[in-house]
């Protein structure tokens, strides 16, 4: 009886049980709906699952046929160029407004609540938006240029390859950089404004206080902010899916709108998976690139490790 | 306030202002603002105004109407749609922080044996995007028998937020000093009542900076609802827009645009009241 007492009461008050307890819910919720889909996901890649049927295990066929496919080439090429050049456009815009918004101005707060609009409003519906904007005859862009002069005919904005293309990377912009300026102004509002002084006392001008002094303190937030834009850059759906759904021609298909075209809609689940599983490679280089690639180079500026 | 150029501002000149702040300032907040008008403009013009752009200026509308938006919630499912996302945002929400709240005063205070490990393991958790999870979950979700029904969202989206919300409690519950703790484990009281009583109230800011990104985050979800629904009935919002508004080549534009704005605004208006609280969780998980 008090043995039976002793145990409930370990189970009850031991650190490591009540830990468990604790951690419990959010494990469940983890370990069924995210680690064991990612390890089906990698299963289901080396097999010729379909809608229906659990498929049997055919090794790396899957991998052979996207490799050789020509869809699967264009979806890589467009995925790694609306990653690079979005992020490198999200960060310089991102980063030179939250520059203008961390100075003196009437009306700060608002202007920079307004600025985080597009963050909030739900991509799709932003999208539906654009779709419109884009528009090949009722496009509000190319009626101003018209009316200024400027162009002839209207743009065919998601008609022609490149054209779709500079458009989805354009929306995606459009949507990322108020993330990255809130979340890059939040930083530079830790920053030291003695810091400042010193720079000033020492007559630095204002592309050195920035070059010296604001982008050395800032290089930790930026990685994290960077990592995050990248991931999500890379992984997006919800702009393609619904501007251009991947044409014209497969010409911005994504490799996240080719998987679920191929097992979604297409059915071939095996075949589908294996073009999801092959984004993780790229995800790892990528996390990996903008984590030791910019925390190394906090420390090459003599900055301590916190 | 710490504005790194109040203090030297009254070296530059309202002239050198305008053009080194003031006009590029304008010009970024024109075209993150320009969709939601262009938006807002296209919701309240009379159809036969949309499409005939050359008698009618189509920047601005003498004759607004309401019939796009009366239509959308008299003459469609919109409503029930509606329904449908903020049922599944709330119930996924709540299921999410209750969960996230446990880990994350599990992994600060008890600090269990791997607990630091664990903490690592959720951060790993919040990279892992839906879009190379949604094909195995929907076989999953399938398995389960819960395919097309609002509880393959419910259950789904907590993965998503819960690696977010337990760092972002993390966070807070570092800022508690243990002492409070330790004084209350002194006068007898159990790990449950140090929990609700003295360590969520202190962390109000925090749960309600998770429970609106949380709402925010489960409102903006699509592949999942794109996959795992398929009744008209039990969509959300942003699939069934654009599904629900184009006939084949037929974009109804007045709808779509009536839609997205509906759709959008009880987000906004949400946001107006806890900007503070967006800004500090949106930058609170980016900053640990």
């Amino acid at each position: 009886m008090t043995g039976e007492h002793g145990r409930w009461r370990r189970l009850r008050t031991n650190r490591d049980w009540l830990g468990f307890w604790f951690m419990l819910p959010a494990a469940a919720f983890l370990l069924l709906f995210l680690v064991y889909p990612l390890g089906l996901g990698i299963w289901l890649s080396f097999t010729d699952a379909r809608i229906g049927s659990p498929g049997n295990w055919i090794g790396l066929e899957n991998y052979e046929w996207i490799i050789g496919d020509a869809k699967f080439q264009t979806a890589v090429f467009f995925t790694l160029l609306y990653t690079l050049v979005a992020s490198a456009f999200k960060f310089a815009i991102g980063l030179y407004l939250a520059l203008l918004l961390n100075q003196a101005m009437p009306f700060k707060a608002i202007i920079r609540a307004v600025v985080l609009i597009p963050f909030i409003v739900p991509t799709v519906l932003s999208a539906i938006a654009f779709w419109w904007i884009f528009d090949p005859q009722f496009s509000v862009i190319s009626w101003s240029l018209k009316k200024l002069g400027w162009i002839q005919g209207n743009i065919n904005f998601l008609g022609d390859a490149w054209n779709a293309r500079w458009s989805v990377i354009f929306a995606n912009v459009w949507r990322g950089v108020p993330f990255i300026a809130i979340s890059l102004l939040a930083g530079l509002q830790t920053l030291p404004p003695s810091l400042y002084e010193a720079a000033t006392l020492d007559g630095a001008t204002r592309w050195q206080m920035f070059r010296y002094v604001t982008y050395p303190l800032l290089t930790p937030i930026i990685a994290v902010v960077m990592t995050f834009s990248v991931l999500f850059t890379f992984t997006d759906f919800q702009l393609i899916k619904v501007l251009t759904n991947g044409g014209p021609a497969g010409s911005t298909e994504l490799m996240a709108t080719m998987s679920y075209n191929t097992a979604i809609l297409g059915s071939r689940i095996g075949e589908g998976s294996a073009v999801s599983t092959a984004m993780v490679p790229f995800l790892l280089a990528a996390i990996m690139f903008s984590w030791f690639g910019l925390q190394r180079r906090k420390w090459q500026h003599g900055e301590s490790n916190d | 306030m710490t504005d790194d150029t109040e203090g030297m501002s009254y070296l530059s000149t309202l002239p050198r202002r305008l053009v080194t702040l003031y006009a590029p300032l304008s010009l970024i907040v024109i075209v993150l603002l320009f969709p939601f008008y262009w938006m807002t403009m296209t919701a309240i013009k009379p159809k036969e105004h949309l499409l005939d752009l050359d008698t009618h200026n189509p920047f601005w509308t003498l004759s607004p109407t309401l019939e796009h938006i009366e239509e959308l919630l008299f003459k469609t499912d919109y409503p029930t749609w509606l329904w449908n996302t903020m049922f599944i945002a709330v119930a996924a929400t709540i299921l999410s922080l209750v969960a996230s709240v446990f880990a994350a005063y599990a992994i600060t205070r008890i600090r269990y044996r791997g607990a630091q490990w664990i903490g690592g393991a959720i951060f790993l958790a919040y990279l892992v995007p839906p879009s190379i999870l949604f094909i195995p979950l929907s076989t999953v979700v399938f398995q389960y028998g819960l395919f097309d029904t609002p509880f393959a969202l419910i259950l789904t989206y907590p993965t998503i937020l819960i690696p977010f919300s337990t760092w972002l409690m993390m966070g807070y519950f570092k800022t508690i000093p243990y002492e409070l703790e330790e004084c209350a484990l002194i006068d007898g009281a159990t790990r449950w009542q140090i929990l609700t009583r003295i360590i969520l109230p202190l962390a109000i800011p925090g749960l309600i900076s998770a429970a609106i990104f949380s709402l925010t985050l489960c409102w903006n979800e699509y592949i999942y609802a794109l996959t795992f629904i398929n009744t008209t009935d039990n969509k959300t919002v942003p699939v069934a827009v654009v599904t629900a508004f184009t006939d084949g080549d037929q974009y109804r534009w007045g709808s779509l645009m009536a839609g997205a704005l509906v759709g959008s605004l009880p987000l906004v208006i949400l946001y107006a009241f806890f900007v503070e609280h967006y800004v500090s969780a949106m930058t609170g998980a980016v900053k640990e």
